[in-house]
């Protein structure tokens, strides 16, 4: 529910084509962090798009770099250690790695939103919730105490914290997870951002709770149009809520595609693989499928498709060659050698 | 809240009688005697000698004379010295000297210990963080009968013969807060390296705090991020140390008292101990633990001022 009276877009209207160009475009980016022992390649190479009112939901284990990409979009990252040594991101079609410091920091918190995974840490625990509701319209809006309070009341209500009047002035640690969760998520959208990025917002919360929050997050998008990246590592949350997956591993990008295609069959041994470990009624009493052997070492990359270690349909090439990521379809793509055998069953 | 501070100062009863009983134990076992002390190499007449030890209870059991003791204390009687005068006439003034002086100390200690420890935090690994570290080495290395001199004659001779500069008084305590301000100085210089190294750890952990990360995401300006978000959940170990400080500055006074002069409770404990007036080392060990209980009372009740979190119920 866009209010066109204010305009919180500080970039011109003509920058990028608005309508061609997609609210968000990464693109070839390149993440590394210079640590004592050598530089950690977080982020090698990933480009995805998402328009307006699309989510996109990117999946991947810890350390694949999918949240490092996230960091990297809002701005967060501590540089140094952290280096952008390659790549776009294009939002509104500006990059935003061209943009100054100081006009980054105008476009986040209003334009792009983050939540973080784990809310009671994430929230400071000093200041009520209240004033940390309040501060971005006090911050950005210059509004006053009064009215900035009415606001995150408002808020609260909107992300359905029960006797919202009377919580404000509560502070983090006496809500629940999915409370607190909430809170979280009212303070991304207090200024309606155009883009919000999720990192694992449910992860840990109870599994009722993290349908609830997932439910919240999908109404909220489809009232206010918003561009959604939804950070995870559970296949489970994804599906009712994303458009599209892309799937990382060691810091690129293995699989692209529609969610529903992807839940079909998969065009990467990687995906597969997650598909195939995910608990399932009618296998209830057999052993759980896990892929095998530990995460890549982004310190040590394996050569050649960073997976083949652990991928039961290896070839000879694929410890030597780099698999590009071939396009299957408009809407699909898959960094695996062996992409067709995989998706009809038929590789291995 | 209420409930709390009376627990807590009931508390504070078996930690007082704990302590002053320690410390009249040790002086009881100090070797000497305090009668012949009062006649130094003279010989004492052995009535006199019956008089006072019967007067001072002297051959009573220790836990007997520990007991007349506590009865004095809480009734607000310190007792009397061996030379007759009443302990709390000996206190008059030299307490306010000691606790001037250590306030001093804090408020010098507070302001260049948290002002070096956040610069050093913010330029982590550049040159003024590693000049602020070598700094604090430095300062926890020279010993204050060292600096005490040094900025004597520096900043109290030097600068006005120099520059016509008058503004540290080298002794005494005729110029107000100013007198402070030199043994001040030198009394905090321990603490002060302390607090930095304590300061900047405290800002560096909260400044890779997720909340912090949370403020950055939320667009705050830089200003905001670090004097709201981070600060005040970095003060809060800060606090605790200062307050607890301050009872290590009024013991500590000893020798800072002695150079600058200033007729407090250190040189009076040192003087005491010497004499073998025992009632006023008690006496003075007793005020000292309890400045040095109520400090810290104050310190927990400003955690809960602090962090929200902690409540006393």
């Amino acid at each position: 529910m866009k209010n066109p009276s204010v305009d919180t877009h500080l970039l011109p209207a003509d920058s990028g084509t608005i309508g061609t160009e997609p609210l968000l475009a990464v693109d070839n980016l390149h993440v590394e962090f210079g640590t004592r022992a050598g530089v950690v390649r977080a982020v090698n190479g990933v480009s995805y798009a998402l328009n307006a009112g699309e989510t996109l939901a990117v999946l991947g284990e810890s350390g694949s770099g999918k949240s490092v990409t996230a960091q990297a979009i809002m701005g967060i990252l501590d540089m140094p250690p952290a280096r952008i040594p390659k790549g776009e991101i294009r939002f509104r079609g500006t990059d935003l790695l061209q943009l100054s410091e100081s006009q980054r920091s105008q476009i986040r918190g209003q334009q792009i939103a983050m939540i973080f995974q784990d809310a009671l840490s994430a929230l400071n625990p000093v200041f009520t919730v209240g004033w940390q509701i309040a501060e971005m319209f006090r911050v950005h809006k210059g509004m006053s105490k009064k009215a900035s309070y009415a606001k995150a009341v408002e808020l609260m209500d909107r992300v359905r914290i029960p006797a919202a009047k009377q919580r404000v002035n509560d502070y983090p640690h006496q809500f629940s997870g999915g409370m607190r969760q909430r809170i979280m998520i009212a303070m991304s959208i207090a200024l309606d951002p155009d883009l919000l990025i999720a990192d694992e917002p449910t992860t840990a919360l109870d599994v009722t709770v993290q349908a609830q929050i997932m439910e919240l997050l999908a109404e909220l998008q489809r009232e206010s149009n918003m561009g959604l990246i939804l950070i995870t590592h559970d296949l489970g949350v994804v599906a009712d809520v994303a458009d599209k997956i892309a799937v990382m591993y060691g810091g690129r990008i293995v699989e692209n595609a529609p969610v529903h295609d992807i839940y079909r069959n998969a065009a990467h041994p990687y995906t597969k693989g997650l598909l195939d470990s995910i608990p399932r009624v009618d296998m209830k009493g057999q052993e759980l499928y896990a892929i095998k052997g530990l995460p890549p070492n982004l310190l040590d990359m394996p050569t050649g498709c960073a997976f083949h270690p652990r991928c039961p349909f290896r070839q000879d090439n694929c410890v030597t060659d780099v698999p590009p990521l071939h396009e299957i379809s408009g809407t699909r793509s898959s960094a695996c050698h062996y992409w067709r055998e995989v998706l009809d069953g038929t590789a291995g | 809240m209420g409930r709390y501070v009376v627990r807590r100062l009931l508390q504070a009863i078996p930690v007082l009688l704990g302590t002053t009983f320690l410390i009249f134990a040790l002086v009881y076992a100090l070797p000497g005697d305090p009668i012949q002390a009062l006649a130094g190499d003279r010989a004492v007449d052995p009535v006199f000698r019956a008089t006072m030890r019967e007067m001072f209870h002297l051959d009573d059991p220790l836990i007997v004379q520990y007991g007349y003791y506590v009865q004095g204390i809480f009734t607000g009687d310190f007792g009397m010295t061996f030379r007759g005068l009443p302990v709390s006439t000996i206190f008059e003034g030299k307490f306010q000297v000691t606790l001037n002086l250590a306030l001093m100390a804090l408020v010098i200690e507070a302001i260049v210990g948290i002002g070096l420890g956040l610069i050093a935090a913010l330029r982590r690994g550049k040159a003024a963080d590693t000049a602020i570290l070598a700094f604090t080495l430095l300062l926890v290395s020279v010993p204050t009968l060292v600096s005490g001199f040094v900025l004597q004659l520096l900043l109290g001779v030097q600068l006005k013969t120099s520059t016509g500069i008058d503004f540290f008084p080298v002794a005494g305590t005729s110029e107000g807060w100013r007198s402070y301000l030199l043994p001040g100085l030198v009394l905090a210089g321990t603490s002060i390296a302390y607090l930095t190294r304590l300061t900047r750890t405290s800002l560096m952990e909260t400044l890779r705090a997720d909340y912090v990360r949370t403020a950055i995401a939320k667009g705050m300006p830089r200003r905001r991020v670090l004097g709201r978000h981070a600060l005040r959940n970095s003060l809060i170990p800060l606090v605790t140390y200062l307050g607890a400080d301050l009872g290590t500055l009024m013991s500590g006074a000893v020798i800072t008292e002695t150079i600058f002069n200033l007729n407090g409770i250190g040189r009076q404990l040192f003087d005491s101990v010497y004499l073998s007036e025992n009632s006023v080392v008690v006496g003075i060990v007793t005020v000292l633990v309890l400045i040095f209980i109520a400090a810290n009372l104050i310190v927990d009740l400003l955690y809960a001022v602090l962090d929200p979190r902690i409540r006393y119920e």
